[in-house]
């Protein structure tokens, strides 16, 4: 058999997976879609002495609007059924679009919005997405529940906050402000595939066509997800003319990103990626917001 | 001792307990302990589509899963489909437009192009193209797969 052996546990609720959690400590790991992990269990390239399987707690799996407009996603929701959601498709049309782009169907039928999450793969679409979002997300453990923010969870390349003994269990998505409009931008070798770069933004706009917030979240560029801090700076207050958003994409590639080299491409021409799809996304975000 | 962890799952319409390790992978159980050796096995890390399957009527790449993950849940692998003398229409199609050349992949194909028929009845080229981005061919004859996605379409909606 190719995987390592391992201990496994199959709770049934929330409780007894925490409780497991902690009996097992750092020898136990959240198993999920196990998209990623099976893969890398599959090399040996993971080893872990057990699993804690979530496939049978079916209380981590909903989607619930939120009174404000936004929405609560459970964290063992299959990528599929977030895809597909009138809901999500009406509230976060950016989420779909950028889960369309995570692998092929027959992975997203088994993958989890919290299970991406919580592996924090720095080529992976949907850290960069909740990063964008703003999410909120509640991590839960024996003890009781902490709420993190997205923008505090990723700490390096597949390392989050997340203690041995915490589960992430909600995604919590605040609304959309109105006339926001967004763009998701990828250079990969084929379809489905990591990209080289990739960018999602966000642009709200003001009645006067002024930008009131600019976000920009990048990923396969750099250690984690990231989230780019000019875009905002530069645009907020400003009409997005067309030399405003080659200032802030020339710099975001300068001095934003920390993309590597290897095969599939340099570090210079990953940031010449960078500075493209970051004009891209920032001018299309901002016809969709006057849409 | 290696710990087994029992399992009752429908493949095909039979039910199946037994049990397994739980690093068993789906793919090891359909085809090692099942005996159901359509399902091919090709990278076994999730990247060629070759050995999927359908769970709950979802497509899934078996070797990316364990076999304890899908306790309780219904099976269809590609022996469900038809046999020689009576084929399904997605192998009719297959078969007709000769989608085939080596046919390692073939399984893989069939199921996926199960589900998304189920979904699309009527899809453009382009529409099948992107259905089957998940399933690589080593022998490149994407043209004659996608021609019998749409070939299959309208064999199903003949019937």
């Amino acid at each position: 058999m190719k995987p390592a052996p391992f201990d496994y546990y199959a709770p049934t609720s929330v409780e007894e997976a925490l409780d497991k959690l902690t009996e097992l400590g750092y020898s136990g790991k959240v198993l999920a879609g196990g998209q990623s992990l099976i893969p890398a269990m599959n090399f040996r390239m993971a080893r872990p002495t057990a699993l804690v399987d979530l496939n049978k707690v079916k209380e981590l799996s909903y989607i619930k609007p939120t009174a404000d407009g936004g929405l609560a996603i459970g964290t063992m929701t299959r990528d599929s059924v977030v895809e597909d959601d009138i809901l999500v498709n009406e509230r976060f049309p950016i989420l779909v679009n950028t889960i369309k782009h995570i692998a092929h169907k027959q992975i997203r039928n088994r993958g989890t919005f919290g299970g991406a999450i919580a592996h924090a793969d720095p080529a992976a679409q949907l850290p960069a997405a909740i990063l964008l979002l703003d999410a909120n997300l509640k991590v839960l453990s024996k003890s009781g529940e902490r709420w993190v923010k997205a923008t505090d969870f990723f700490i390096g390349p597949f390392m989050t906050v997340l203690e041995p003994e915490e589960m992430l269990a909600e995604v919590v998505l605040p609304p959309m402000a109105p006339r926001t409009g967004a763009s998701y931008q990828q250079v990969s070798r084929q379809k489905g595939g990591y990209a080289q770069a990739a960018v999602i933004s966000t642009v709200t706009l003001d009645g006067s066509d002024r930008v009131k917030e600019a976000r920009v979240a990048l990923f396969s560029v750099g250690e984690s997800a990231l989230l780019a801090s000019k875009p905002n700076q530069v645009l907020a207050g400003q009409v997005p003319t067309a030399e405003a958003i080659e200032e802030v994409a020339a710099y975001v590639a300068k001095n934003e990103c920390d993309p590597g080299t290897d095969i599939h491409g340099t570090e210079e021409y990953r940031r010449n990626l960078v500075h493209v799809l970051v004009r891209r996304a920032l001018i299309d975000a901002v016809q969709q917001a006057k849409k | 001792m290696t710990q087994k962890v029992k399992v009752a799952i429908t493949v095909n319409g039979t039910l199946y307990e037994r049990e397994v390790e739980p690093r068993l992978l789906l793919s090891d159980f359909i085809r090692h302990d099942l005996g159901l050796k359509g399902t091919h096995v090709g990278c076994e890390h999730g990247l060629c589509g070759a050995c999927t399957v359908l769970i709950d009527g979802q497509t899934a790449r078996s070797c990316t899963l364990f076999t304890v993950m899908v306790d309780g849940s219904d099976i269809k692998t590609v022996e469900s489909l038809g046999t020689m003398e009576e084929m399904h229409p997605i192998q009719e199609a297959f078969s007709e437009v000769h989608a085939l050349q080596c046919g390692f992949c073939t399984p893989g194909f069939l199921m996926t192009t199960v589900e998304f028929l189920e979904g699309n009845p009527n899809p453009t080229a382009k529409e099948a193209r992107e259905a089957i981005d998940g399933n690589f061919c080593r022998c490149t004859g994407y043209e004659n797969i996608v021609e019998a996605v749409q070939l299959a379409a309208k064999k199903m909606a003949a019937h």
